[in-house]
């Protein structure tokens, strides 16, 4: 579908602070897992996985409940450490850095459900997002910049900005978690569920922005869904995960029409 | 009807005072969910170092900074050195960490110091404010008091609305992993905000110490207050911290004033009395209502 773009291992930004560049000179760049194993305690959640997701790509990572998708978008993000394995981000090697490293080299992570902080206004829950920037003071237009792109993308915020993130529906909610992360700029985003408890309507808007942040704003993703179907539709690269092991590995189109694959792993 | 208004005004300057302990238990209760039972002894040992520098220097200003400073240092090392490396592990470790560093500090001012008492001088005069020729119960060191920690309070207030490292606190406190994702170092939050505490300790035990005078002990009842006051307004509300503690300050103001010469050693009764009424009623506290619940 979409032809791997060249960006792989062009990125030199190794330094500590990792931060990402200003918006308009940004590259996209690609996330390659590879051998990575992970877990909690006794269980493994993530058996030598790999997986490579080219610059600005849609990959799609797929699986029953268990599977270990939820965990690998936190083992990328730093919420779990690995136990081996490496996770470069550009060519870059960032294994084993926390969720505030990776954060500032440009990875954004929207957790299933619960990325909204509930006590805060919109607004506010916006400007968490320009928390990775770097420099420790930016610039007063450039705040304001991002938050008015923020509103232009996505209206019903823009209504409520001052409203405590309490008052908003799920699916406001789900626009707000995304918008906050895109506040960021980040260069790879990780969607644990976008879609979850949303309706048709919603879900079908939220899966056309992330067509849209991957082709205009180049923005590398990967997207954990349930929904095997509505994934793969927007997809480029898909990736079958059965109990912490990759079990398929090929373009969404070619995982989509292939009926046994369909049927032992993805319910459709 | 003078009385009154002599015990509500005396009250609310005391009071005060424990809404400044209660606020600093706050700021750490809310970044680490851990109650620092060394948070008096702390404000002790920052009036010893005070009184230090008052002597040598001759002037209570320059005592005053420097204790507040001292809290400052002494509420970051306190986290830096031996709070971070229990957190993740049981709770309780922490808190009996906490009550370690308590005695430790009581501990090292009785050997620096003695366990005599020393009086503390106050910032201006102690004689009771007259309104005509009614006293009104407070003196201008009371109302000094009063306004310094307003102006503490209110300032605090403003940087955690308006500004980006008061959002960055409050991000931490509310939801620790979003923060995190986002980008926010968390740990360094909560040494700023122990930072913070310490401060507010620091103010609390310069402001009381004229009338309690200062000796290793000396802020163990400030601090039961201060933690009864944290408790009635809901340990997650800095405004529930000040109407806590102004509420207590009244009310043991008029225990002592009314019941005689028993009321003042009723207070402690009265403060636990208050405390056992408003759990019943709230169990969360006054001011943690209006707080959403996270599943």
């Amino acid at each position: 579908m979409n032809s791997p773009a060249a960006a792989q291992g062009g990125e030199g930004d190794d330094g500590a602070t990792g931060a990402p560049e200003i918006p308009g000179a940004k590259a996209a760049v690609s996330l390659v897992i590879e051998d990575l194993v992970a877990g909690y305690g006794e269980v493994v959640a993530l058996d030598k996985v790999t997986i490579t997701a080219e610059a600005a790509t849609i990959t799609a990572v797929l699986g029953a409940n268990g599977a270990g998708k939820t965990t690998l978008l936190r083992a990328i993000s730093g919420m779990v450490r690995p136990r081996s394995g490496r996770v470069l981000l550009g060519g870059a090697d960032r294994t084993g850095r926390s969720p505030e490293d990776m954060a500032r080299a440009g990875i954004a992570h929207v957790p299933e459900g619960q990325g909204v902080i509930a006590e805060l206004t919109v607004e506010e829950n916006l400007r968490i997002g320009m928390m990775s920037w770097p420099g420790i003071a930016p610039r007063r237009a450039d705040r304001a910049a991002a938050l008015s792109e923020a509103y232009e993308r996505f209206s019903v915020l823009a209504d409520r900005r001052r409203k405590l993130a309490a008052t908003l529906s799920g699916g406001e909610r789900q626009m707000l978690v995304i918008a906050r992360a895109l506040v960021a700029r980040p260069r790879v985003l990780l969607l644990d569920e976008p879609s979850l408890g949303l309706a048709p309507r919603i879900m079908t808007q939220v899966m056309d922005m992330v067509v849209r942040l991957s082709r205009e704003n180049s923005i590398t993703i990967v997207l954990v869904e349930q929904n095997a179907r509505s994934a793969l539709a927007i997809a480029d690269r898909g990736v079958v995960l059965n109990l912490g092991r990759v079990v398929a590995t090929a373009d969404a189109r070619t995982l989509a029409t292939d009926v046994a694959l369909r049927h032992h792993y993805l319910g459709f | 009807m003078v009385e009154f208004l002599q015990f509500t005004l005396s009250g609310l300057s005391f009071g005060m005072i424990y809404a400044a302990i209660a606020l600093s238990l706050v700021l750490i209760w809310r970044g680490t969910r851990l109650l620092n039972f060394a948070q008096g002894g702390m404000a002790m040992f920052t009036t010893y170092i005070a009184l230090e520098v008052i002597r040598h220097t001759g002037s209570y200003w320059a005592g005053f900074a420097v204790a507040l400073a001292a809290g400052v240092v002494l509420g970051a090392a306190a986290e830096l050195a031996v709070i971070r490396p229990a957190l993740g592990k049981p709770e309780l470790n922490a808190v009996i960490i906490t009550i370690g560093l308590l005695i430790l500090l009581e501990g090292l001012a009785g050997i620096f110091y003695g366990g005599q008492y020393r009086s503390f001088p106050a910032a201006f005069s102690i004689i009771g404010l007259k309104a005509g020729s009614t006293p009104l119960g407070v003196s201008r060191f009371d109302v000094f008091v009063a306004l310094a920690v307003l102006a503490a309070t209110l300032l605090l207030a403003i940087g955690f609305r308006y500004t980006s490292a008061g959002l960055r606190m409050r991000a931490a406190a509310f939801n620790a992993t979003v923060a995190r994702l986002s980008g926010i170092r968390v740990a360094r939050v909560i040494t700023v905000g122990w930072a913070l505490a310490g401060l507010l300790g620091a103010l609390a035990g310069v402001l009381v110490t004229p009338s309690t005078f200062l000796y290793p002990n000396s802020m163990d009842s400030i601090f039961v207050f201060g933690f009864t006051a944290a408790v009635i307004g809901g340990l997650d509300s800095p405004l529930g911290a000040v109407v806590g503690g102004l509420l207590l300050g009244v009310a043991l103001s008029y225990a002592g004033g009314y019941l005689g010469s028993q009321g003042s050693d009723l207070t402690a009764l009265v403060a636990l009395g208050i405390l056992v009424v408003v759990l019943m009623l709230r169990p969360d506290g006054i001011f943690s209502g209006a707080r959403v619940r996270r599943v």
